[in-house]
């Protein structure tokens, strides 16, 4: 038990140092580096899916916008008002907090309106903003937004990640996250138990939308550039191919769901166009044999895998020694 | 028990009075009223679509009412949300069931228990031992998914979800409705034994007039959004003429 509660903390300050000695001497190929924090950053925002699509279970379209609004609030920020390096969390910070109003203005229809209905009216939010964005020149038009300070380095990538995966830890096992499962299972079951539905509805909105809205930051101070064309129907689909690929409602399948993408796009790089074709082949395979994803509703657990595994060593050995007293 | 012991107890603790419930153009409701007594069970019969499940929907706020007034232990329900309703002390088992089909048996109660203990443990763990003394099969299938039980269990699954809510008042709504006969006997058993020991009011929702009858104190029959009949079980079982015109033939 001891060992178990120092474990935690004592990865996650071994991984700051390793990512910050990463980031600060440049010991590995800055390509796989970028692909690691693209992990990160897609792990983050597969959290926030996640958490309004898979333990909510309202089908949501609303991610893309949702991002956009993070990354250019926290972009705008640190180009013109922040300007600091070190004030770059703040950046995300406040980013994030603007995505997170944006939640909580798209959980409103959710009272009311369930299913294919709220889908389209999600997916209205994501391409009202992408318009918005594309004709507001002060943030670049369509062009987008140039010269964001390159801010996003592995460190902040993975300081960011062990905040979002605690914080989804602690909100399942929250009163909250019983309320948000009990609505996915039975609205009216979960009223019945006193869950007030609409009260839930918008914390877990607006958590799912802060989340997006860091991954969002992150991604715009990585590639120093973000356009309004990045938050359309390519990145609804890729958000959703992540949570169903890792699976709904699962910590360990929202890291598994954004890695394995993130991976295969790059590995089929070569394909070209056609890589695409692949992935969703792959969706509809992985949709057909796995339905809910690979970890759908499960956690990866280390400990009680190996856990299992001794456990049947042990009884084969057991069984080995009877056999041999014979 | 009479009807004039029943008045001469002091203040009920569930009363409607001229309650109107309308979807849309239609009148399910057409100002009911009724009383349930502390620690009584009392019966809503009536035949398909006369407004049964819509006068418990009402009561827990899950339906709006119209008009009229739904007093629960001195306090008028009506405007209440759900969630402040069963707050109060009703505990609901809905039509059908509606467990949560994914999550385990033991998961299905301790969202229910949760919600309701305010993280007191030792209460939690009492009121679980509770419900699996009344179901022990539940207990043996604590690990298994609530969508994997028979219709029985399930049933047991939803009444054990509103028990563990520590409610004064339980609202069912026709435990009956698709199980296995046998299974019916012991639902009935229980809700009995809830009653007795227990002391728990229950205010029930039953096509199974005879059954329903059999266990309860007082009966309302409701048809058409109407309370046709009313008195207490014994009177209106022997009554022929209200058993064959409300409660089928057979009886």
């Amino acid at each position: 038990m001891r060992v178990k509660n120092f474990a935690t903390p004592l990865l996650v300050v071994i991984g700051i140092a390793i990512t910050f000695a990463l980031s600060y001497y440049g010991l590995v190929n800055a390509y796989y580096l970028q692909i690691a924090q693209y992990v990160g950053i897609y792990t983050i925002m597969v959290l926030g899916i996640n958490l309004v699509n898979g333990y909510l279970g309202i089908f949501s379209l609303g991610h893309a916008g949702i991002m956009a609004v993070g990354a250019y609030t926290s972009g705008l920020l640190s180009k013109y008002v922040l300007t600091d390096p070190a004030l770059f969390p703040l950046c995300i910070l406040l980013g994030a907090t603007a995505a997170l109003i944006s939640g909580f203005v798209i959980s409103i229809p959710s009272f009311k309106v369930r299913g294919d209905y709220l889908a389209i009216i999600t997916l209205g939010f994501t391409l009202i903003l992408k318009s918005l964005l594309q004709n507001m020149e002060f943030v670049g038009g369509a062009r987008g937004l140039r010269n964001i300070p390159g801010n996003t380095n592995i460190m902040w990538v993975f300081i960011w990640l062990v905040i979002a995966i605690a914080a989804v830890r602690l909100f399942i096992n929250s009163k909250y996250g019983r309320s948000t499962m009990a609505i996915r299972e039975d609205e009216i079951a979960a009223e019945l138990v006193s869950v007030n539905i609409k009260k839930t509805k918008i914390v877990v909105f607006g958590f799912s939308a802060f989340l997006i809205g860091v991954s969002g930051g992150l991604l715009s101070h990585l590639l120093s550039y973000t356009n309004p064309n990045t938050f359309g129907y390519a990145m609804i689909a890729e958000g959703l191919i992540m949570v169903y690929l890792g699976g709904m409602a699962s910590i360990s399948g929202s890291f598994l769901g954004a890695a394995l993408w993130t991976l295969l796009v790059e590995i089929l790089r070569p394909l070209g166009v056609w890589r695409w074709i692949v992935g969703a082949v792959l969706l509809i395979i992985i949709m057909i044999f796995r339905p809910s994803g690979l970890l759908g509703g499960r956690e990866l657990n280390i400990g009680a895998f190996l856990r299992q595994i001794t456990r049947r060593d042990s009884a084969k050995a057991a069984l080995e020694v009877a056999n041999g007293g014979k | 028990m009479n009807s004039k012991d029943r008045e001469q107890k002091n203040q009920p603790i569930l009363a409607v009075e001229n309650l109107c419930v309308a979807y849309g153009k239609i009148k399910a409701l057409k100002e009911i009223s009724f009383q349930v007594y502390s620690g009584e069970i009392v019966s809503l019969l009536g035949s398909n679509g006369a407004g049964k499940t819509t006068t418990l929907n009402a009561i827990s706020g899950i339906v709006p009412a119209q008009s009229g007034k739904i007093v629960f232990r001195g306090q008028n329900l009506v405007g209440m949300p759900t969630h402040k309703i069963v707050q109060c002390g009703i505990a609901h088992v809905p039509e059908g069931r509606r467990i949560f089909p994914e999550l385990t048996v033991e998961e299905n109660l301790h969202i229910a228990g949760y919600l309701f203990s305010n993280r007191n443990k030792p209460l939690l763990e009492q009121r679980m031992e509770y419900i699996f003394s009344l179901f022990p099969r539940l207990k043996e299938r604590r690990q298994q998914a609530g969508g994997t039980l028979s219709g029985g269990e399930q049933q047991m699954l939803a009444i054990g979800r509103a028990l563990i809510t520590g409610g004064d008042l339980l609202l069912m709504d026709e435990p009956s409705m698709g199980i296995a006969p046998n299974l019916v006997e012991e639902i009935f058993a229980t809700i009995q034994t809830i009653n007795q020991k227990n002391g728990l009011t229950i205010f029930l929702v039953e096509q199974n007039a005879m059954m329903a009858m059999e266990i309860s104190n007082y009966c309302y029959v409701l048809e058409t959004g109407v309370i046709a009949h009313e008195g207490v079980s014994k009177d209106l079982m022997q009554d022929d003429s209200v058993a064959r015109a409300y409660l089928g033939e057979s009886i």
